[in-house]
Order: structure tokens, then sequence, then C-alpha cells
């Protein structure tokens, strides 16, 4: 390695790459304390954690957080809503990008395209409060515009319980989900689209391939690995969930359906201080969700598609 | 077979609004309504009496048009300020990223340097693992910086994500730039401000967006560390706004005490969500489309 470029003799590396090594410095030392740290920290999830005593100097306790967090009523809800609330965005949501980017690369006029895209990626760009705020007052019962009109078109006889009723709640999740990240999801199926050779199009339309044909078979298949790959790596992050999403549109009424592994190790660790159990419920997910992505990974890879590693 | 093309394009430029294009233009069509309406709405409520709302009369036109929403929140000086506050949490936070992203990528981009395959693996792995919220809400709090500002910045401040795309577009650029700029005599950190930093505005222009829009909407962090309002950013404030905690103060305008907690009606919410939406709309013509070459970029070389 030290011989091609820089013919030095080999204790030079340091010498000559000295100013590397401080640019990487800060950085190094960033990740040590704010990733690294932390990660040591997890050591609390077996120890009954005291905050004088600290991470050093509290007692472990093996696995009895663990034993004592599966055991309280509203662990086994949390995980549960976790994946249902993941599974239906992923069953619902995956394919609807896809349509969409089809679609979108079908427009002729340029003109409409563009700013169809522009519109489309708007809520990817605003945070969950903001979003959760205006569905809020959007699916609120009586004032809120969509039961407003529904009823006084005469569809609906009484309030659809967008927010109040448990698994109704989940579908405005859901759908909320879904509507977010619909447009924003179309980029890299549009590149992949636009990746496809055009011959294969001219091609085919010289066979006499009517539109749709040209897009079952040319274009889905175009864009398979980039759909196989992304549905992949998806699965893989089915333990994980976001805080601000489920904690803006959830509410009392709901409580049983919207609590998931992040409000629930939020209403632990830090409104109850059970910093300790907490933990625990964090290191589980963690893990599993660690497991998850590696063999998502590795089953990329296995299919001959760049992983993520 | 020459003149096939030919004909395609013909025919293409000829046939620009089918039956088809219009077919599919008018489904795209609801797709982007459904990103507008909501907005129309919100705003509409936000222009609107308190009456036309509870009647539940406002779609997406104020009704009995009025401003009193917008004049409460901005005489509410605890708003302007949170504004200003978040802006400058904003500017601050961006700007030790990039620095921090620039100083972890460039070195990892040199074959020659010993030991970066264990700094890449350093970083990397941060990317599948975390200690989770807990251990970091403590480190956070041993480190003393619970409820300051520097909670928000320096926990959050690499993203080992965007350091991979910035990584990956100095690999891209050739390596005889170095090579030329040795032989002059340049150092590392002369050839990295002075020949690799100008060739790379657009990316920095990039990743300088995704900070800057992911810290202006982040929420959670603010939720977990920050007791004290005068710290408290948009996102936050916003938050305890709709969830009913906090009150806008309209003593203000109405000069009327007891109407303090009361008054937190749709229109000052609506308003406050347009308020925090404000900023993002006035930039978001300008960035859209380097998010866009970020993420397919982010893609493919990540």
């Amino acid at each position: 390695m030290t011989t091609a470029k820089t013919p030095r003799k080999k204790t030079g590396w340091f010498k000559r790459d000295w100013r590397l090594y401080l640019m990487l410095l800060i950085p190094v030392v960033w990740y040590l304390l704010f990733c690294y740290k932390p990660m040591a920290g997890v050591m609390i999830a077996f120890q009954k954690y005291s905050l004088v005593k600290g991470m050093w100097g509290s007692k472990f306790v093996g696995w009895k957080n663990f034993a004592f967090v599966m055991k309280q009523r509203d662990f086994l809800p949390a995980l549960i809503n976790t994946l249902k609330l993941n599974i239906m965005g992923l069953i619902v949501g995956f394919p609807v990008p896809v349509v969409l980017a089809i679609m979108l690369n079908e427009i002729q006029s340029r003109g409409v395209k563009r700013v169809s895209q522009t519109l489309l990626y708007l809520p990817h760009f605003l945070s969950w409060i903001i979003i959760g705020g205006m569905m809020l007052k959007i699916f609120a019962p009586t004032t809120g515009v969509v039961n407003a009109t529904l009823l006084k078109w005469g569809w609906i006889k009484e309030n659809i319980p967008f927010l109040s009723d448990g698994p109704t709640w989940q579908w405005t999740y859901t759908l909320i989900g879904v509507w977010q990240n619909m447009g924003w999801g179309t980029i890299l199926y549009l590149s992949a689209i636009t990746g496809i050779n055009m011959e294969l199009f001219e091609a085919a339309k010289i066979d006499g391939a009517n539109k749709l044909q040209q897009i079952w078979h040319v274009t889905l298949p175009g864009i398979r690995s980039t759909i196989v790959v992304l549905l992949i790596l998806n699965i893989g992050q089915m333990m994980n969930i976001s805080f601000d999403r489920p904690y803006i549109l959830g509410n009392t009424l709901v409580q049983d359906y919207c609590d998931v592994l992040s409000t629930y190790v939020y209403r632990t660790g830090i409104t109850n201080a059970k910093f300790d159990r907490a933990t625990a419920i964090g290191l589980f997910q963690s893990v599993v969700g660690f497991i998850m992505i590696t063999a998502a990974n590795f089953v990329t890879k296995r299919l001959g598609e760049d992983g993520i590693w | 077979m020459t003149t096939v093309p030919a004909n395609v394009q013909f025919n293409k430029q000829k046939s620009k609004w089918t039956i088809g294009q219009i077919v599919l233009v008018a489904v795209i069509f609801v797709f982007v309504l459904t990103c507008v309406l909501p907005f129309l709405n919100v705003i509409a409520i936000s222009f609107s009496s308190k009456s036309a709302i509870l009647r539940g009369d406002v779609s997406f036109w104020p009704v009995e048009f009025e401003t009193k929403a917008y004049e409460i929140i901005f005489a509410d000086k605890t708003m302007i300020d949170c504004l200003f506050y978040t802006v400058k949490l904003t500017v601050i936070y961006t700007a030790l990223a990039m620095v921090l992203t620039i100083l972890m990528a460039y070195p990892l981009t040199k074959s020659r340097l010993k030991g970066r395959k264990f700094f890449n693996l350093l970083a990397l792995f941060t990317m599948y693992f975390s200690g989770g919220t807990i251990p970091i809400y403590l480190n956070v709090r041993d480190l003393g910086m619970l409820d300051t500002m520097w909670s928000l910045i320096i926990p959050g401040l690499l993203s080992t994500y965007n350091m991979i795309i910035m990584k990956s577009f100095f690999a891209s650029l050739p390596n005889e730039l170095e090579e030329a700029a040795t032989i002059d005599g340049a150092n590392d950190f002369q050839i990295l401000f002075q020949v690799y930093l100008p060739l790379s505005l657009a990316s920095i222009a990039t990743l300088t967006l995704f900070y800057a829009v992911g810290k202006w909407n982040s929420f959670a962090d603010a939720k977990y560390y920050i007791q004290t309002r005068a710290l408290q950013p948009l996102q936050l404030r916003l938050y305890n706004i709709i969830k009913g905690s906090t009150a806008v103060d309209v003593t203000a305008i109405e000069g009327n005490a007891n109407s303090n907690a009361q008054n937190v009606s749709e229109s000052i919410e609506s308003a406050t969500i347009i308020f925090a939406t404000l900023p993002i709309l006035v930039v978001y013509p300008f960035v859209q489309r380097y998010f866009v070459s970020g993420v397919t970029i982010g893609a493919v070389k990540g």
C-alpha cells in the first residue's frame, strides 16, 4: 500500500498524513461520545439504575428489567401496534409510488409533469407536527372539512370517527403516511425508469405493443430490481417507528391503538424516569431491528443487488 | 427502417393531448389535489371567524374573512422570538454539521490512509445500531446539556447518511487534482479547502439543505430535552399550541387577561400552522431539485 504512490519509508505514514488524522479527530470524538458511549449505556438495561450512582456504580440485576417489562399490560400492545401500523403502511403504501411514478413518466407535457412533481413532493418537506396539526383539523368531527362536507352532501348520517375510534384511527394514521410519502417515493422509481434503454420501448412499439403492454413488458421489468430492493429494505425497518407521527396524531381516546414502542419508551423512560426498564425496551427493539436490517441487506446482496453496506 | 423513428416522433408531436393523456393528467390532478387541499383548508380556517368554523362552514375559502388570528400571533412577542430562535438554532446546527461532515468524509476517500477501513466501519455501524432513546438522553444529561440549546445541536450533529453522500462526491473527483496540488507544495488542508471544496459547492448546498430542513422540522429531541419555554423551538411550540397546553398570548391584542387560556381558537391554531409552514414554503421552490438529486446520489452511492 505504501509502495505504489508514495515511495517513502514505512514509518512515514503518520508524518505524511497527520493532517488527515487531525481532520478526523473532531468527528471521531463525536462518534465516540454521542454514538458509542450511548451504546455502552445500554448496559443499564441489566441494572437497577440509580441516577446517583450512574451506570458505572449501579447494581446489575440480569434480565430482571426485561422480565418486568414483558409482564407490563401495555408492552405487548405497543409492540403489536408498532408492527401492525408498519405492515399496514407497507401493504397500502408501497405500491402507490410505483404506480404514481409510472403515470408521471407517461405524461407528455413537461410543464404539467414538473408542476405535479413539485406539489406531490411538498408533504415530505413539512414536519410531522405541521402535517399532524393539519390532519387533526381536517379529520375533526363536525367542524373538520371531511366530516362537514360528507354530512352536508348527505353521504353519511353521523361523523366518521377518524381520530376517536381505535381501528379507524389506525387507518387514518396509515393513509396519512401513504399520502405524505407517495410523491417523494416516486423519485427513485422515476430515476430507474429513465435508466431503461429507450430502444426497448421503440422495439415494443414496432411490435405493436400499446401503452399498457409497454408498461407491463418494458417499464415494470426495467424497475423490478429497484422495487425488490426497496421492498426488502422497507421490511427490514418493521421494528422502527418514528416518535413524532404517532405522538402528534394519537390521543387518549385511542390509547390502546396508538401507543407504539417509541411513545412507550418515552413515557416509561423520560416521563416516568424508569430509565433501566425503558432502556430494556429500547435494547430489545434495537437488537431485533439490527437483525432484521442485516438480514434484509443479506437478502438484497444475494439477489445480486447493491445493499446498503 | 430509418423512417420509423421519425414517424413515431411525428405521431408523438401530433398526439400530445390524446384521450389517454387527458385521463392520465386528470388522475394525476386528483393526487395533486390531495396535496394542495389540506393547505387551502388550513389557510381558509386561519382567515375565518370562530362561528363560521364551529358551524363547519369553512372548506377551501375563508368564511366571514378576518385577520385576527394573525394579528394575535404577530402581537405575541414570544412567537416572533421563537421564530428567530429556531432560525438561529438551524443556522448554527447546519454550519457545524457541515464542518463535521466534510472533515469526516474527506480523509475517508484517501486510499493511502492507514486505518481507513476502521474509521469507515466506525461510522457505518451507527446506521445499524444505536444506543436508543434513553441512553442517549442520559448521555445528554450527564454532559450537562439538558435544557440548553446545545442539546438540540450537538447530539444529532452528524448524519452518517449525509457523510456518505459527501464522501462519494469527493471520491468522484479525479485523483490528479490532489497530485497536481501536492506537487505545487499544498498540504492536505489546503487541498481540501482550496481545491476540493470549490469544486463541491453543489453537493455542499444539497447537504446543507438536508441538514437545515431536518433541523427545522425536528421535534422529538426538543420534546425530550427542553423544558424552558424560551428554549423551545418552533415545532415544539406548535405542538403545545395544537395539543392545547400552551396558549398564544392574546392579551396583547385584546387587553383582557382572562381570555388568555381560553382563546386558543381553531383559527389561531391554523394560523400558527401556516406561520410555521411559511418559511419552508418560501425556500421550497428553490431547494426542491437539490433534494431530488441528493436522494438519487444517496441511493446509488450509499
